[in-house]
């Protein structure tokens, strides 16, 4: 080997001056090189897309990982009906400009069928996990990236990369694989199926630095805008067709943004004048409170809200 | 990205450098690993108001610190790393977690390893990756049957730098003497190991090994450099994970370049429309094609000369024409970067080969020495059938023989047929189709691999690839 080293350090020591990455460059060719490969290893991948910045994130980086050729797969949105409208118009506009195939699954359609029950707290975020097997199941995906981050919750926090999930969609966290140096090992059997999570390593500032460097859009609720809001929870609920205040709760216009696009019913906005991309980065940086605690109830409900939904096949 | 917004975001990142450190921590729950992860964590300041409340609840019921303790003597801090439900309730670490927080310097990814159960499993899969590893020692204790086997792991899978932090400082009364003697065992059982004494001309060993003493409780030498130790003159902990260079800084200065292909990125028609929409010269990218890969060492300019490495064939000497990475052309690229290479010549160019330094890489062989980390309940026998994961390559492989087992305490090879849970051995291995191998100890990306059931598809082993015994061969199995 000896006489390799030679060669190569006259070779490298021009070039490798500084040639270190800085922290957003390492995990987003950590996040391309997953993507690559669930593409190269699977039958049928698909992109869960809700148009959240996490997702918004992930197509961006699906896209820099397969220029100048199309995304190879598409995407899939389980579609709790409480959606914030202008989040659907980003997601339309979104697929339509890339050349993606979008696939729903409709959390609606199952409850007109009688195949969900509403919830009596009305919020929809744990119905969604019922569709989206289902979708999983009718298409025949063998593997669903996600925009799951490990910094989320505790729950995330051990999931691995590559998640195998059974033929009920289940997480096992007591039977996972161990994930080594960049090996990923997707294999799988008949009816099993992977999450796959490449920006499982990014926290919350990483996501808002990474959109505002590559100047990434999203839907503007994102941003700060005034809003007709009043308070339940401890958060500020949007007034809309599915969330409705009370009558003792009062209506007041409120300047906010949302740290987390989900479910209309469950998810609240935050007081803020962030109005521009950098405003966010510095607010998400100084903030003294998790984007989940803040805004989602159905995170609330118990300490191990997340684990239990995941370990029946949610996201 | 040619925008003047790009511009400012480049200027930016150069203004606030910061980079990414990956880092485990191995010790078990006695020494004060939840509670130094939690340290680290909370004087980092990457415990939010929401978390630090929830801990803060359960502290209190629990009756942590006793009546009027007030700040974060009140405050359990092993239960901000508490993960699962199964674990809370059982009062153990099932698992590998993954932490993160940041400084104005780095950001870091903290692999937390349990130490108990299974402690070789969870140290194999944090030290893999990370740039350095924790070990705790309690100073009440002193090195330990647990801290040599540890070492030994850390040895075998030459983590670049290794930091053992004397925990419990506070407990045995801030003794110089008592950190000095443990200092000095640790450097004795690191001579025994081979650790941070470098060979000439070898990038085959643990760099280095510092010894800090530290109350994760009290947050001595965690974070800030503690008045109590006045004797110690080291850095605190933090100082030393802000400072230490990361293995990809290392590798790239001595490795040369190794690209496995992951895919082949030839669009034909199918041009990404908003490229399409933003001016791409579409005449010009009908034939386009090029090969994506995150390179695992060294880096690689336009014009290099390059050797493609397929199973089964002598290696291919081309030039590399082109870098490409999402519409930006590179003159260069470096590990671990995720780009995509043209070539001059048309070689049929696929999946499962290597794009390498030409004239670095010794011939593919189907042949494999290895040391393998079981990580698996379901034991290996000799003339088991696996696969073997190596790159972007999975090939059926025959378990020759095992050779013997590692004993981590001492650090030698014992008499041993078979492998069990947490067994370090060594075996040999026939490979159904040759591999472009390479010794670990020079080459820790291409030099790893996985070892897979090829019945339901777990992830069996982790492979480390020895050099060739040269002369024992036994041809008694064949493929």
């Amino acid at each position: 080997m000896s006489t390799f080293l030679t060669e190569e350090t006259t070779r490298v020591t021009d070039a490798a001056v500084s040639t270190r990455l800085s922290s957003l460059d390492a995990l987003e060719s950590e996040a391309i090189h997953i993507i690559r490969e669930v593409v190269a290893e699977f039958e049928k991948p698909a992109l869960l897309f809700s148009g959240g910045k996490d997702s918004v994130v992930m197509l961006h980086l699906a896209t820099k990982a397969f220029w100048p050729g199309k995304v190879p797969f598409p995407v899939l949105h389980v579609d709790t009906g409480h959606n914030f409208p202008e989040v659907i118009d980003f997601r339309d506009r979104t697929v339509e400009r890339l050349g993606l195939k979008l696939v729903v699954g409709s959390v609606q359609e199952f409850i007109d069928r009688g195949e969900l029950a509403e919830r009596a707290d009305g919020t929809r975020n744990p119905l969604q996990t019922v569709p989206l097997l289902d979708a999983i199941q009718q298409n025949k995906f063998d593997a669903v990236f996600g925009g799951g981050r490990r910094d989320e919750d505790k729950a995330r926090a051990k999931e691995r990369i590559l998640s195998l999930r059974d033929e009920f969609g289940q997480w096992d966290p007591r039977n996972q694989r161990p994930e080594l140096w960049n090996l990923y090992n997707g294999r799988h059997t008949v009816g099993q199926h992977v999450r796959a999570f490449p920006i499982s390593n990014w926290t919350e500032l990483d996501i808002w630095r990474y959109i505002e460097r590559e100047n990434i859009e999203l839907p503007g609720l994102y941003y700060a805008h005034d809003r007709e809001v009043f308070a339940r929870d401890g958060m500020w609920r949007a007034v809309g067709e599915v969330s409705q205040p009370l009558p003792h709760e009062e209506v007041i216009i409120k300047t906010v943004r949302y740290r987390t696009v989900g479910d209309m019913s469950c998810t609240g906005a935050v007081e803020s004048a962030a109005a521009t991309v950098s405003d966010v980065v510095i607010e998400v940086a100084a903030s003294t409170i998790t984007e989940r605690g803040a805004t989602r109830a159905d995170d609330r409900i118990s300490e191990a809200a997340m684990e239990d939904r995941k370990k029946d096949g949610y996201f | 990205m040619s925008t003047e917004t790009s511009l400012l975001a480049s200027e930016l990142e150069t203004a606030l450098p910061t980079t990414l450190f990956r880092f485990a921590t191995a010790g078990s729950v006695d020494d004060g690993k939840s509670t130094l992860v939690g340290r680290l964590l909370h004087d980092s300041k990457a415990i939010l108001a929401d978390q630090l409340d929830a801990v803060a609840r359960t502290s209190a019921d629990r009756g942590f610190g006793g009546a009027g303790a007030t700040g974060t003597q009140a405050i359990d801090l092993a239960l901000l790393t508490d993960g699962l439900r199964a674990e809370r309730e059982q009062g153990i670490t099932i698992d590998v977690a993954y932490r993160y927080f940041a400084t104005d310097r780095r950001s870091f990814i903290l692999a937390d390893c349990p130490g108990h159960v299974q402690y070789t499993k969870n140290t194999v899969t944090g030290a893999s990756t990370a740039d350095a590893v924790v070990v705790l020692i309690d100073a009440r204790k002193g090195v330990l049957e647990q801290t040599r086997r540890h070492l030994s792991v850390l040895q075998l899978l030459r983590v670049a730098h290794v930091i053992v932090a004397v925990n419990k400082i506070d407990l045995v009364d801030f003794s110089e003497s008592v950190f000095r003697e443990i200092q000095a065992d640790v450097q004795q059982v690191a001579r025994e190991l081979g650790i941070g004494s470098a060979e000439l001309g070898t990038a085959d060993h643990i760099d280095d090994l510092l010894v800090i003493p530290v109350s994760a409780l009290e947050g001595d030498n965690v974070v800030d450099r503690s008045e109590r130790t006045p004797w110690y003159d080291g850095p605190a902990l933090l100082e030393v994970l802000e400072t230490l260079p990361a293995a990809d800084e290392i590798d790239t200065q001595l490795e040369s370049f190794r690209f496995p292909v992951q895919l082949v990125i030839r669009p034909q028609g199918a041009l990404a429309p908003d490229a399409v929409a933003a001016g791409l010269d579409v005449e010009a990218y009908r034939d386009y094609r090029a090969y994506a890969g995150q390179i695992t060492e060294g880096s690689v300019k336009v014009g290099d000369k390059v050797s493609v490495l397929t199973p089964g064939q002598a290696p291919r000497t081309t030039t590399v024409t082109g870098i490409d990475f999402a519409g930006e052309s590179l003159q260069e690229a470096f590990a671990p970067q995720s780009v995509a290479i043209r070539l001059a010549e048309e070689f049929d160019v696929a999946r499962g080969d290597t794009i390498a330094a030409a004239g670095t890489v010794r011939d593919s062989s189907a042949d494999l020495y290895a040391a393998l980390c079981w990580l698996s309940p379901k034991p290996l026998r000799e003339g088991a059938k696996v696969l073997v994961k190596h790159g972007t390559r999975t090939v059926q492989a025959l378990v020759r023989n095992v050779s013997g087992k590692l004993d981590l305490a001492s650090f030698k090879l014992e008499a041993a047929s078979s492998l069990e849970l947490n067994d370090i051995g060594h075996a040999q291995l026939r490979l159904a189709a040759p591999l472009p191998l390479e010794n670990y100890l020079h080459h820790r990306r291409t030099g790893a691999f996985l070892v897979i059931d090829p019945l339901d598809g777990n992830t069996l082993a982790a492979g480390l690839v020895k050099d060739h015994p040269g002369d024992h061969e036994d041809e008694r199995y064949s493929i």
